[in-house]
């Protein structure tokens, strides 16, 4: 079971002791992105997850990503939300799809900097398709995947 | 070859308690009613059910509902997950138990109150997440709307479709509601304008892109057509019902795979369409469930009314409104102007239209698609008469 206090940030955080998920998030916090890959056909596979689809193999290895990709999607929560959540609202949420591979996916958050607001950039200049690079902001114990445009 | 259960099974009864939000009665009393209720629509009595079907979200237990009510021996019973995605699953575990003598008087319900705030399952949230959740909450994606709003963004900018064409969705159920004096939206209109100018909730979507928030229970009875066939109501026969749990899917948050935009309905309309005589076009009426609007121009590609990508477009020009709509839709209503009570009131607004009392009746309603959540391991339901 996951423990149900409030983390001392009041975010939503990740618990870092799942056995299949520890050395994706041993790799952010070494500024690495990390995508599971089959130890036995070599197929990558995001979310981290014990069995490989393709050939059921439970040999399991991270490869480190380039961490560049684009904007697949993107949203504005606005509240009612959890309360600090509520408190950056609206902020931008978005999907990128890696240059590797477009099929692997990530949540995060588009920001000017690793350790600037999810609030910061006006979500009206945001656009599908625009190459993100990923940078690292720590919660906590947690290194978080965040985005900046490439460009910048 | 015949396939599936075409038509053994019927649903023969009934019942819903009042919808609306902080009901006093509690939620095992709403429960029991609108279950006595169906049994007694069917025109049997409470001893004769054997046979329970529910969602695994459904707190109400059977050996609860079974003592309360007084129903007889249960020697079938049986619960579905995946919340919205249930109901038309739930009823088809039931017709199937019916059809192959595992129980003779199956009763499905369910029972929920939603409208308290605290009772909003993304507000229980935990902190620390080892599910696949961590991959979207640390960044805000915290509720439903918001994982559905990821995949209408990028619907919206593959196919052009707009916030006219989900506003269509909105207004027509409402106008629906506006005829159903049960329904929790029955005296309030909505307006394009209205719609527009909705305070945001997960832009693109707003307000009225949501399902209402409700307390109520509902019921149905199944049981073959040929014990239907002496019962007091009209018998709505299960023509056809599937299931469908694609490949590489992972519910709503459903980002990592080839195809996001290719939900489960796809792979369940695969099977339906395969087990019935009835095509897409032959179609009367359709109660699709609307938890959130975009969910219905995902559906009709899904379930086969038009081609991936022209889901929004056939919204327009009021196709989804009675009486001049060419598939009218969710004609009590649905989750967004009747009550959300996780679908499971588009199935007894299918069986109403096949009763022919529908409040938005279809002349001649010969038959009527029900499905359950796009986005999350779903099913679906052909009713004919
Ligand atoms: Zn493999």
């Amino acid at each position: 079971m996951t423990e149900k206090q409030p983390t001392a940030s009041g975010f939503v955080l990740p618990d870092l002791e799942v056995p299949e998920t520890r050395g994706f998030w041993e790799g952010t916090a070494k500024g690495e992105l990390r995508v599971e890959k089959c130890g036995a056909c070599g197929r990558r596979r995001m979310p981290p997850r014990p069995m490989c689809p393709a050939c059921q193999s439970l040999k399991r290895e991270w490869e480190v990503m380039s961490g560049r990709g684009t904007i697949w999607s993107f949203v504005v929560p606005h509240p009612p939300l959890l309360p600090t959540y509520a408190e950056l609202a609206p902020y931008n949420a978005i999907i990128v799809s890696l240059d590797e591979d477009p099929s692997l996916r990530f949540v995060g958050n588009l920001v000017t900097s690793a350790d600037g607001p999810i609030n910061e950039i006006d979500p009206n200049t945001i656009q599908i398709g625009e190459p993100v690079r990923v940078v690292f902001h720590q919660l906590e114990d947690v290194h978080l995947p965040r985005w900046v445009r490439a460009r910048s | 070859m015949t396939r599936g259960i075409r038509d053994r099974t019927a649903i023969v009864g009934m019942a819903q308690t009042k919808f609306g939000k902080g009901l006093e009665d509690s939620e095992l009393s709403l429960a029991c009613q609108a279950i006595a209720g169906a049994i007694a629509d069917a025109g049997l009595r409470p001893s004769d059910v054997d046979g329970l079907a529910s969602f695994t979200m459904e707190e109400m237990r059977e050996v609860e509902v079974a003592r309360n009510v007084g129903l007889g021996d249960i020697t079938f019973f049986a619960q579905i997950s995946y919340g919205g995605g249930a109901g038309c699953g739930v009823v088809g575990h039931a017709a199937l138990a019916v059809a192959e003598g595992q129980c003779d008087v199956a009763v499905v319900w369910r029972a929920r109150k939603r409208a308290a705030r605290s009772s909003r399952v993304w507000m229980q949230t935990t902190r620390r997440l080892s599910d696949h959740y961590q991959w979207a909450r640390p960044f805000g994606v915290i509720r439903p709307v918001d994982e559905i709003a990821l995949l209408m963004r990028r619907y919206m900018h593959e196919y052009g479709a707009t916030r006219d064409h989900l506003a269509n969705v909105a207004i027509a159920f409402r106008k629906h509601a506006n005829r159903n004096p049960h329904a929790q939206m029955y005296e309030k209109t909505l307006t394009r304008e209205q719609y527009m100018n909705a305070r945001w909730i997960s832009e693109p979507l707003c307000l009225y892109d949501n399902c209402l928030e409700t307390d109520g229970a509902l019921a149905v009875v199944i049981t073959s057509a040929e014990r239907a066939r002496d019962l007091p109501q009209v018998p709505v026969y299960i023509h056809a019902y599937a299931q469908g749990l694609p490949q590489q899917h992972q519910t709503m948050l459903n980002y990592y795979c080839d195809d996001p935009l290719t939900g489960p309905a796809w792979a369940c309309a695969r099977r339906l369409w395969a087990n019935s005589d009835i095509r897409p076009h032959d179609i009367n009426c359709a109660q699709i469930y609307d938890a959130f609007s975009p969910l219905i121009p995902l559906s009709l590609e899904g379930y086969g009314f038009c081609k991936r990508g022209e889901g929004a477009a056939y919204t327009d020009d009021g196709a989804l409104e009675w009486p001049n709509g060419r598939l009218p839709t969710n004609t009590a209503g649905g989750g967004m102007s009747e009550a959300y009570v996780h679908g499971f009131n588009l199935v007894l607004e299918g069986v109403r239209q096949l009763r022919g009392t529908s409040t938005s009746q279809v002349e001649d309603a010969a038959n009527c698609l029900v499905t359950s959540g796009e986005g999350v391991p779903t099913s679906a339901l052909l009713l004919r008469r």
